[in-house]
């Protein structure tokens, strides 16, 4: 089964490569993706398993991230065909190609519990979707390519020399050098801390720059900004849960040894420091999807925190990172909407989009609300967990500060949004030829109605995953 | 350890020396593909015997790293017409004297860790260190696109000498995996460098200035 689940992806890639059609090529990349989400299905019933000599394997905490990830980029595939069908004049072999092996490689990463296997899957990930940035071919994505395949690689190498030191804090004490989960996991207890806390800051540093965690994350507005809404969906949603995963892994470790609350208080200051960061950058943000990556760092940064809190706040931490991966669907996919509409993305020229698109419009208004943390969206719920947690241990300093950067980010954030949907279309752009169309609108509605519904009531499956994932976090081996 | 580790790595930090002083890209790329070379040496002596598969890896290594990478690092400035200067920010001279203060600190940094006993006596930490500082140094210092790639290769060399003491805890196929990511990475940013020329008629990254703040 779990071979299926990575291979799957890859054999539709290799049928993107070579199907002559530019028109029907598309149509392979939902048909992969429903294919993988029924797998993962099978496999999520089904429970933990592992194979290879535990080189791949599905833990609770895999288990939630291969679902949420599969079914994030089934949804946002479903938009692809409708998407690649308003840009016939291109070619979209290399795209299509390219989507499906960044979910095969997102599936190795979530599975890999060899962290060497963990980081060359990472690495690929990069690999497969630099392509996909440059997918408009114009000189600005071109950089927006250049500057995230550059940063990205750096960081990530970065990341390997934290591997690195994460085996050599076993080979110090004189134990079986290993870097498989399980093993690191039992032996943390007897590992070499100071290799262990320089592993830590490196590979902190290092999936950081991948999550896109402040000060590592300047390649994330150029990225997100340039990239097709879709591609910048599935960065925000997938790619960066999957090194969020890897930053879990090794708190996991961390978790095990002595010490801990180093660990803690690092993802404490660098949580509040990216939301502040992505706070400040907000203001007068006239860029609406540079708007959407800034908010993707600021999320980026509560998750880090609630993971550093620990207890109630880590279980909201997870949930965050499903409804934040869910809403910024909606506002991903109706921002690129908007902006093909438009014809550009800057405040200045786009105003009246409620107008001009009656389902995309409203939509990205109900996102940034949901995003920002107003009931009764499924963010508000996750952040509120959070916040529960944090005054829970006690740390009413982070509590103030978390919710005083939540509140400069509303009104940063709903500054520009307003802007764009509120007014009047000129003239200009109320006869260029863009109109919504049912393949380009229904994506962005199943994401906002599945957000939507995450804040009103968790299914008891999923809190039975999310549970366990917690547990799975906090105890250790399964 | 086999004694014959040192003076290799000797060469490798001398080679750091060559790149943060070269004045021509061609230089760069030469003295990248002797180190990248060199560390594939480096693979089969840290392996003692002549195994099997110490001696695969070293030649997967020195195939991929001290001659392919080289060789599509060739094309992209053959392929674009690069002027053939570095266009560092920071003068040769200048940049030399970062480098020695860089290996400097590596030496007296790397004393200070711990260390277990069989690698005390060897050089591998130091040069790790102030490969991967040169590296930075060239990421950072140099304009060009493609002067980049050499300093991030560098700062994957670093990287590479300090798995050297991790012999035994990476698996072959990781390490294969890691040379495979690399490869593709520079064939990736060798694509996107004929790009940048084709559309700026420049490869120097002053003129990937339009995004910001």
């Amino acid at each position: 089964m779990l071979w299926f689940l990575f291979l799957l992806p890859w054999l539709v890639a290799c049928l993107a490569m070579v199907m002559p059609s530019n028109r029907w090529r598309p149509w392979l990349v939902p048909i992969g993706g429903l294919a993988h989400l029924i797998l993962t299905g099978f496999a999520v019933a089904g429970g933990p398993v592992t194979i290879l000599q535990d080189w791949l394997a599905l833990d609770p905490l895999s288990i939630l991230v291969l679902g949420f990830v599969s079914t994030l980029f089934f949804i946002c595939s479903l938009y692809a065909p409708g998407y690649l069908a308003q840009r016939p004049e291109r070619s979209n072999r290399v795209f299509c190609a390219c989507l499906s092996s960044m979910l095969g490689m997102m599936t190795l990463v979530i599975m890999a519990h060899h962290l060497g296997l963990m980081w060359v899957a990472i690495e690929a990930t990069t690999l497969a979707t630099a392509p996909l940035l440059y997918f408009n071919h114009t000189p600005r994505s071109l950089e927006a390519t250049w500057k995230y395949l550059l940063i990205g690689s750096v960081g990530i190498a970065l990341a390997l020399l934290g591997t690195f030191c994460l085996a050599y804090s076993s080979i110090y004490e004189g134990l079986e050098p290993t870097l498989l989960l399980e093993d690191l996991v039992s032996l943390a207890p007897k590992l070499s801390m100071p290799w262990l806390h320089a592993a830590f800051v490196l590979l902190l540093v290092g999936y950081g720059t991948k999550m896109g965690l402040a000060p590592m994350h300047t390649w994330k507005p150029d990225a997100y900004g340039e990239a097709p809404g879709l591609v910048g969906a599935l960065l925000a949603g997938g790619v960066t849960s999957c090194a969020f995963l890897a930053i879990l892994r090794f708190y996991q470790i961390c978790m095990n040894a002595p010490e801990a609350t180093f660990v803690r208080e690092i993802l404490i200051v660098i949580g509040l420091f990216s939301m502040a960061v992505a706070a400040v950058f907000m203001i007068r943000q006239r860029d609406f999807k540079r708007m959407l990556a800034y908010s993707s760092v600021e999320h980026m940064g509560i998750l880090v925190l609630g993971i550093g809190i620990g207890g109630v706040a880590a279980f909201g931490a997870l949930l965050h990172m499903i409804t934040n991966g869910l809403t910024k669907g909606v506002l991903f996919l109706s921002a690129g909407n908007i902006h093909r509409a438009f014809g550009s993305k800057n405040t200045d020229d786009v105003q009246g989009a409620m107008k001009r698109l009656p389902i995309s419009g409203p939509l990205f208004l109900a996102g940034f609300l949901m995003v920002t943390g107003s009931p009764p969206g499924g963010p508000f719920i996750s952040e509120l967990t959070i916040l529960i947690g944090t005054i829970q241990a006690e740390k009413y300093l982070v509590a103030g500060l978390f919710l005083a950067t939540m509140s400069i980010v509303f009104i940063g954030m709903g500054s520009t949004v307003l802007r764009v949907v509120q007014g009047v279309p000129s003239a200009k752009v109320a006869s260029t030829p863009y109109r919504e169309r049912p393949e380009l609108v229904i994506p962005i509605i199943v994401f906002f109605v599945l957000a939507l519904a995450l804040g009103l009531w968790i299914p008891p499956p999923l809190e039975t995953i999310l549970h366990n994932a917690v547990a799975y976090l906090d105890g250790g081996v399964s | 350890m086999n004694r014959f580790v040192d003076p290799v790595l000797i060469f490798v930090l001398l080679l750091n020396f060559v790149v943060l002083g070269a004045s021509r890209i061609r230089t760069m790329i030469q003295a990248v593909a002797v180190q990248g070379a060199l560390l594939g040496i480096l693979i089969m002596l840290a392996h003692g015997s002549f195994m099997f598969i110490g001696v695969m890896m070293a030649l997967v290594a020195i195939l991929l790293k001290g001659i392919l990478i080289p060789h599509m690092l060739f094309r992209a400035i053959r392929d674009v017409a690069i002027r053939r200067e570095v266009d560092p920010l920071v003068g040769f001279i200048a940049s030399l004297f970062l480098g020695a203060g860089g290996t400097g600190l590596a030496v007296l940094f790397s004393r200070t860790l711990p260390i277990i006993h069989a690698d005390t006596g060897t050089l591998i930490v130091p040069a790790a260190v102030s490969t991967v500082i040169t590296g930075f140094l060239i990421l950072t210092t140099r304009r060009k696109a493609i002067t980049q790639v050499v300093g991030y290769l560098i700062l994957e060399n670093g990287i590479f000498v300090f798995g050297l003491l991790l012999m035994d805890a990476i698996p072959l196929l990781v390490e294969l995996g890691v040379l495979l990511d690399l490869f593709v990475a520079i064939f990736v940013m060798g694509i996107i460098i004929h790009k940048i020329n084709k559309e700026f008629s420049s490869v120097n990254t002053h003129m990937l200035s339009e995004l910001k703040e």
